[in-house]
């Protein structure tokens, strides 16, 4: 792999930028690989990356049906966060944002990781009693929030309309590392660098089929043919149950259509992400100067890809009200993505009823900011058969045994 | 200068002048000018600045896929950035400004990256600014963030209103050109009701510009006629000034009406969204002509042919005064005709076919103007306005030969059919390779629930581009739309059109075919995003092969135009590049909305106090009178406290809590949840609903009840009454009250169908209030009527009767701990009742309080809150609750899961009180953390605080919370940490801190 830097794009632009190699190569697949990882969204490139980075497994496949980072990874609103409320999210959430801080060095490619602060408006008592609550569970954490005041918030978002006639803002949640980085990069940072391990990225390639022998997995079957493995991690977000079913178990996830949306580019007017829970809306201003708007999730099940108006509308009304310059704004272009969501909104990071095949999904709504410590925890799941702290209690088990990790307590949007 | 040319200009009013700004210059147009028309018009080339390299830039087309000509319009509360001059109408007064530069229009600092441009290829970002770590955020980014964005941003609140609208029509046609009015009289020839919605404000769309004859008439004149018989129609609405935004499922089409735009301030909503069900869809939007690309095809003075030939036609503006035309097609020559007719200069059509004999191509050479064959330009001269193009042959590498002079160049690259609408909900495209264009496959349709296609797609729109064919075609979809949608068969045929016939197109995708890299840098495809072929082609070479890889690697089709005409030459040069067919390629996905609209409408009138529905109770207006301090509930608003002069909130809520407690309090408990439930079955549903048993509480008798998820966890409680002997009134939470309702008939019509009995939510049909304390029965005595004696009417009863003369439902249940009657009338009594209590309790020192006393006098008491000492993880065992749990029944919603390992599990946090060593108040959702760190080095904790108030009985904090074997800790000292890290000492104590035998509200 050679190194981007500025110099090489100087050296380049000399010879018309006819110089550059391959992000990634584009091989055929092999016969057999030690593990093969299906779904080349973040969470499956992570895994493969820590595969080799952590534990020296690089004869690793990533077979991917569409285009790499083509799901919920390239489609979603890049907040980064990881001020949770309960011990195991807050733990896996957290080793995930420190290593977004060094991921464009670890990568050499540079995902943009830009740690401009989220806040969580608090517009209700009960809301505010909320975010008090994760604010102390953090300190204990150790992770770093703070409770901030409605003057305060007014400060880091001058366009925020903190005395609304029905919301007034009490104010906020505020995590100052927390932030955002650029999707595509991600994915396409953990290909390049996968790659330039030996793995093999497969893109166009769907699975569609699991062998098994004596409980445990032999070969996948996919549209490039059969492809022997001795271990198997589904990593493919709102199709895992798809993927499930062909191996013979069941998961509990349910498929919906999450939207968002962005505005026309405007100068820098929003230097932070805020999140309004009780109105249901969040934005944050992108790079590109788009305000990047989202909102909650489809109430029926469903594979689209496209969601129903109702919801652009319902999130649209709450930002218009929270911060009204945007009303002489224009939505540019809405899109939908299918998340997949458990019981208790907490992700599945296990074993499964088949040996040596692994789950990572049910990241829903908010998994783009755990990508890295998704990939960590999961590639010690892969790699020892058994899980480490981060990713022991997320197994499967948990709904059998009602033990459920429930994220919703705290925030109705929980990206 | 003006560039008005003298008899043209079919849609501008020349005797009603309109005046002006641009960037501060005042300048006049005409009624029916856009603003693009206007500045041209005023001789005004360079409109703006692109988006990466701030490259000098005017019109390129006449409509909504103009990519450049963007600009800040109005002020103050009326300004509005990134507002195309295109589709602007003028109007006087109207004050526009140029985007994305500093400091002017004319010198700009930004442009210094267009001389670093070779530096900044697509993707350069992602390549470099990593070092040193946290540079990123710290020094690249905000200097990325202030170059890039387009326009001003909005700083006032907006002045205009906004409104929606919802409508059905059987037949909606999108598109008032020919093709969409001829489709509308088909359809509507069938009977069915048709809404035709024009984006413009004029129909007719390209045909009266592009010339042919229908029926024997010009199309303008049949446009007139096809319009007469429209409107005389009474199943047919016509609408201008209103696109087609959006397609999805199920026939839902939004539908964004301008309503105020040319004429802000006039007192009407500025836009109207309709939201429209149709039972047919038929999009006639036409087909947009596509670009060349060829070195320095974006300097301004280089535009579509058919957008020049637009200004000129209908607004008699030339775009210059010597032309060069370039082209693969016929279409083009039309254009060249046109301002050869209109006395200018055609210098010369460079058609980069080998050989052109078209029709067409004929008039041209007859007219005298030079067609040159097979050739192509190899560069266009000029920064701020072309000056000059030099001509190459299309076959060779660029090697540049005669130099002509010309002020702008008209250029033309084919067509590509509008298929933004049709694709929305699921329609799929074929690669039709004669035409070089990707084009609606009707066998490939969006499908309705019927399993047909509810997309049709008309006209040019199909791929229809003669006008001939176009109206064929658009006469078919209008009678298939109609009938599709429940019509008659009509057998009207169709108009007769004729056209000159037109040689084929040859696919050109970069011009010349062989250009070398330099080239290739100076070659735009998206015009905004300023993304070229080089930038293409290196996306290919670095593996981003998905035509979504390079969308997003290069930004191509990412601007404001949503590349309308950058994506199928994009995805052209990326086929060549991967040296496969365009199909393999494929197109990136089309979404709503076609084009940008504005988030005022899509909020509607949604904003501020009407920002929600605000739910009143029958008292709202007098607590709002006497002081009341809002807290939002839900969608209704509560009083948190009623505050009096001089007082803090929190000095209000202890005099209330007080005085609840020593003499009388009263609250609006009217928000509280109040579901019915009836029937033969009704017994044993609750007894599914709730943990306790519902079915065996004896008329006459209440009961407080606990009601669980399938997951087990708690979910609501409330007192249920049973009112006689198939009736069950159910009180819950008020934020409960929609959601339990909803909960028990999911119950009942998914599990239990076959079970007798209904519910219904009467939540709003009740005032109720609650009257507490220990002189609350003298008030009611003093109001007179039914008994309320502890005999006739003891703790956990209810009775009915009349209460100052109003007819009333007593229940005697207390959360407080006082001697307490809920009292419930219908809401229209509720005002009555209220004062009448006021008045009776004037004597006995009755006050009002509000939620946080509420709160507070419940805590006191160590009852439990459902949202407090509940969070959705939490089971009626944590909260030692067994109690209302009966052992009796086999079977409750969350039973099963309850009997879970880890819900049986003896180390589950269980409630008791916390009472701090000192006295403080324990900050609000606090932890008490035990020894040592876990596995992941967090902090072990063994409980959190779940209430904690001050209490003005006691005199000193008071809490709850869920504690590690709490019950069997009594006395036992725990710590609890602030956010700070300082430290509380508290002692576990029972839950209940007030009055623990239960007498006082059993008196
Ligand atoms: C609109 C929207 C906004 C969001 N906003 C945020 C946010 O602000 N912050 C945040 O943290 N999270 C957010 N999320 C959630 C986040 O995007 C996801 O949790 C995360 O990207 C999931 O990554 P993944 O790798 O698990 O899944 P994906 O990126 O979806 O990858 C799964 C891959 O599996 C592939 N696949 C599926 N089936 C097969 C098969 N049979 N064979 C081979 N391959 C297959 C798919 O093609 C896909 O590429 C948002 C999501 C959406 C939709």
């Amino acid at each position: 792999m050679r190194r981007y830097s500025a110099f090489a794009i100087a050296r380049e632009a000399l010879r018309y930028h006819q110089g550059w190699e391959r992000a990634w190569a584009s091989p055929a697949p092999k016969k057999r690989y030690d593990a093969i990882v299906v779904g080349a969204g973040g969470h499956g490139l992570a895994t493969a990356f820590y595969l080799g980075r952590n534990h020296g497994i690089t004869n690793v496949a990533v077979i991917e049906k569409g285009w790499l980072g083509g799901g919920n990874t390239g489609r979603n609103t890049t907040i980064i966060r990881s001020n949770y409320l309960q011990d195991p999210s807050a733990a896996i959430y957290e080793k995930a944002r420190s290593l977004y801080e060094t991921m464009s060095q670890d990568l050499n490619m540079n995902v943009m990781f830009s740690p401009r602060g989220v806040i969580m408006l608090a517009q209700t008592e009960h809301e505010k009693r909320g975010y008090l609550r994760t604010a102390h569970a953090n300190a204990a954490q150790g992770v770093d929030t703070e409770f901030i005041g409605p003057e305060k918030v007014k400060q880091l978002v001058p366009i925020i309309n903190i005395d609304g006639p029905r919301y007034p803002v009490l104010g906020g949640l505020w995590q100052a590392r927390a932030g955002t980085a650029r999707h595509d990069a991600v994915a396409w940072g953990y290909a390049r660098a996968c790659s330039a391990m030996g793995m093999d990225i497969i893109q166009n390639c769907a699975v569609t089929g699991i062998e098994t022998e004596g409980g445990k997995v032999k070969a996948v079957n996919t549209s490039k043919g059969r492809i022997e493995t001795g271990k198997l991690a589904l990593v493919v977000a709102g199709h895992s149950s798809e993927l499930a079913e062909m191996a013979g178990f069941r998961l509990p996830i349910e498929s919906v259509s999450l939207q968002a949306l962005v505005s026309e580019p405007v100068k820098p007017c929003m230097d932070v992400v805020v999140m309004a829970n009780t109105v249901h809306g969040y934005m944050s201003q992108s790079d590109k100067g788009e305000m990047v708007i989202g909102g909650g999730t489809d109430g029926f099940n469903n594979y689209t890809q496209r969601g129903s108006f109702h919801h652009i509308e319902e999130t649209v009304r709450a930002l218009v009200e929270t911060f009204p310059m945007i009303s002489r704004l224009k939505m540019l272009r809405q899109w939908g993505g299918i998340v997949d969501m458990t019981g208790d909104r907490s992700p599945i990071l296990s074993k499964t009823p088949v040996g040596g095949i692994y789950v990572n999904c049910g990241w829903g709504t908010g998994g783009f900011k755990a990508i890295p410590g998704s990939g960590w925890a999961m590639a010690e799941l892969v790699a020892k058969d058994a899980p480490g702290p981060l990713a022991a209690a997320f197994g499967l088990e948990r709904f059998r045994e009602g033990r459920f990790i429930d994220e919703s307590v705290a925030a109705g949007v929980a990206h | 200068m003006s560039a008005r040319v003298e008899g043209y200009g079919r849609l501008i009013d020349r005797s009603k002048r309109v005046s002006f700004s641009f960037n501060g210059k005042r300048l006049r147009g005409y009624a029916g000018d856009t603003l693009a028309s206007a500045l041209l018009g005023a001789g005004q080339v360079m409109l703006g600045r692109s988006f990466k390299y701030h490259r000098p830039r005017g019109l390129v087309a006449s409509g909504a896929e103009e990519p450049n000509a963007l600009v800040g319009l109005g002020e103050g509360g009326r300004f509005e950035p990134d507002q195309r001059a295109t589709t602007t109408e003028l109007f006087d007064g109207l004050a526009a400004i140029s985007q994305n530069h500093w400091p002017s229009l004319a010198f700009d600092v930004g442009e210094v990256n267009n001389y670093l441009a070779r530096f900044l290829p697509a993707g350069f970002y992602y390549k470099t600014f990593m070092a040193p770590r946290g540079a990123w955020a710290k020094i690249f980014e905000p200097f990325v963030r202030q170059s890039a964005g387009l326009g001003r941003v909005p700083m006032e609140p907006d002045a205009d209103a906004y409104e929606y609208l919802y409508a059905h029509y059987d037949v909606v046609v999108v598109g008032g050109g020919v093709a969409g009015l001829q489709a509308a009289r088909a359809a509507a020839a069938t009977g069915v009701s048709v809404l035709v919605m024009e984006d413009a404000a004029h129909w007719g769309g390209r045909a009266p510009v592009d010339g042919g004859e229908i029926d024997g008439m010009a199309p303008g004149d049949w446009v007139k006629a096809a319009l007469d018989a429209l409107e005389a129609a009474d199943n047919v609405t016509l609408r201008l000034r209103m696109q087609g935004t959006g397609v999805y499922d199920h026939g839902y089409h939004l539908g964004y009406e301008r309503v105020a735009d040319h004429s802000p301030g006039d007192g009407r909503p500025r836009h109207r969204l309709w939201r429209i069900r149709a039972g047919r869809i038929v999009t006639a939007t036409g087909a947009l002509e596509r670009p060349l690309a060829f070195s320095g095809n974006d300097v301004p003075g280089v535009m579509l042919a058919s957008a020049m030939r637009d200004y000129l036609v209908n607004w008699g503006v030339a775009a210059g005064r010597r032309i060069v035309v370039v082209t693969n097609n016929d279409d083009a020559y039309r254009t060249a005709l046109a301002m050869k007719a209109a006395g200018r200069v055609v210098a010369a059509v460079l058609d980069a076919r080998e050989v052109v004999t078209s029709p067409l191509a004929q008039a041209a050479r007859d007219a005298g103007i030079a067609v040159m064959e097979g050739r192509a330009i190899a560069e266009v001269r000029g920064r701020a306005r072309v000056k000059s193009v030099l001509v190459t042959t299309q076959a060779g590498a660029g090697k540049a030969g005669e130099e002509i002079r010309c002020d702008a160049v008209a250029m033309s690259g084919g067509w590509s059919p509008v298929v933004h609408l049709w694709s929305h909900c699921g329609g799929k495209l074929t690669w039709d390779e004669a035409a070089a264009m990707f084009r609606p496959d009707p066998d490939r349709a969006p499908t309705g629930a019927d399993g047909a296609p509810f997309v049709l797609t008309a006209g040019a729109a199909s791929g229809a581009l003669a006008l001939d064919a176009c109206l064929a075609d658009a006469h078919a979809a209008g009678k298939a739309a109609g009938k599709g949608a429940g019509g008659k068969a009509s057998r009207k045929a169709g108009p007769k059109a004729v056209c000159e016939a037109e040689a084929p197109i040859a696919p050109v995708w970069i011009m010349p075919e062989g250009a070398g890299p330099e080239k290739r840098m100076k070659m735009w495809l998206d015009f905004q995003n300023d993304v070229k072929v080089s930038d293409v082609q290196l996306a290919a070479r670095e593996g981003y092969e998905s035509v979504e890889h390079t969308k997003r690697y290069t930004t191509l089709g990412m601007a404001t135009d949503q590349g309308k005409l950058s994506n199928i030459n994009g995805l052209a040069v990326l086929s060549q590049a991967l040296q496969q067919e365009i199909p393999a390629t494929g197109t990136t996905t089309f979404r709503p909305p076609y084009t940008p609209i504005s988030m005022g409408a899509i909020a509607g009138e949604a904003r501020g106090e009407l920002f929600q529905p605000l739910r009143r109770t029958p008292l709202h207006d007098w607590h709002d009178a006497h002081g009341a301090d809002w807290e939002p509930v839900g969608h209704w608003r509560r009083p948190y406290t009623y505050l009096r002069a001089g007082e803090s909130r929190e000095q209000a809520v202890q005099r209330e809590v007080v005085n609840t407690r020593e003499n009388v309090g009263m609250l609006d408990a009217s928000t509280l949840g109040k579901i019915v439930v009836k029937g033969p079955d009704a017994g044993r549903f609750l007894d599914m609903m709730y943990t306790n048993m519902m079915s065996t509480l004896p008329v006459g008798k209440c009961r407080y009840g606990l009601m669980c998820s399938e997951n087990g966890f708690l979910i609501d409680d409330g007192v249920v009454a049973r009112l006689d002997d198939d009736t069950w009134l159910c009180h819950t939470t008020t934020g409960g009250a929609d959601r339990i309702h909803a909960h028990m008939e999911e119950w009942l019509q998914t599990e239990w169908w076959d079970w007798k009995v209904y519910t219904a939510n009467l939540t709003e049909q009740y005032a109720q209030i609650g009257v507490v304390g220990p002189k609350a029965r003298q008030v009611l005595e003093a109001l007179g009527g039914m008994d309320v004696s502890k005999e006739a009417l003891p703790f956990m009863h209810w009775a009915e009767g009349e209460l100052g003369g109003l007819p009333v439902r007593v229940f005697r249940i207390s959360f407080s701990g006082e001697l307490s009657y809920e009292i419930a009338v219908p809401a229209s009594r509720g005002q009555a009742l209220w004062d009448a209590l006021m008045e009776a309790g004037k004597p006995h020192g009755v006050m009002p309080y509000g939620t946080e006393a509420l709160h507070v006098l419940r805590a006191e008491k160590g009852f439990i809150m459902i949202g407090d000492e509940t969070d959705g993880t939490v089971i009626p065992q944590d909260l030692g609750l067994t109690w209302a749990i009966s052992k009796k029944k086999d079977d409750y919603i969350g039973k099963r899961a309850q009997a879970r390992p880890h819900m049986a599990d003896p180390e589950r946090w269980k409630l008791v009180g916390l009472e701090t060593t000192d006295g403080s108040v324990i900050p609000d959702g606090a932890y008490i953390v035990a020894e040592g760190v876990n596995a992941n080095g967090q902090r072990n904790m063994q409980g959190r605080v779940t209430s904690s108030y001050h209490s003005p009985t006691l005199k000193r904090g008071i809490a709850m919370g869920l504690v590690l074997h709490g019950p069997d800790r009594m006395g036992e000292e725990v710590t609890i940490p602030r956010i700070d890290g300082s430290e509380i000492k508290a002692r576990i104590v029972e839950t209940c801190f007030y009055d623990k035998e239960g007498a006082k509200q059993d008196v």
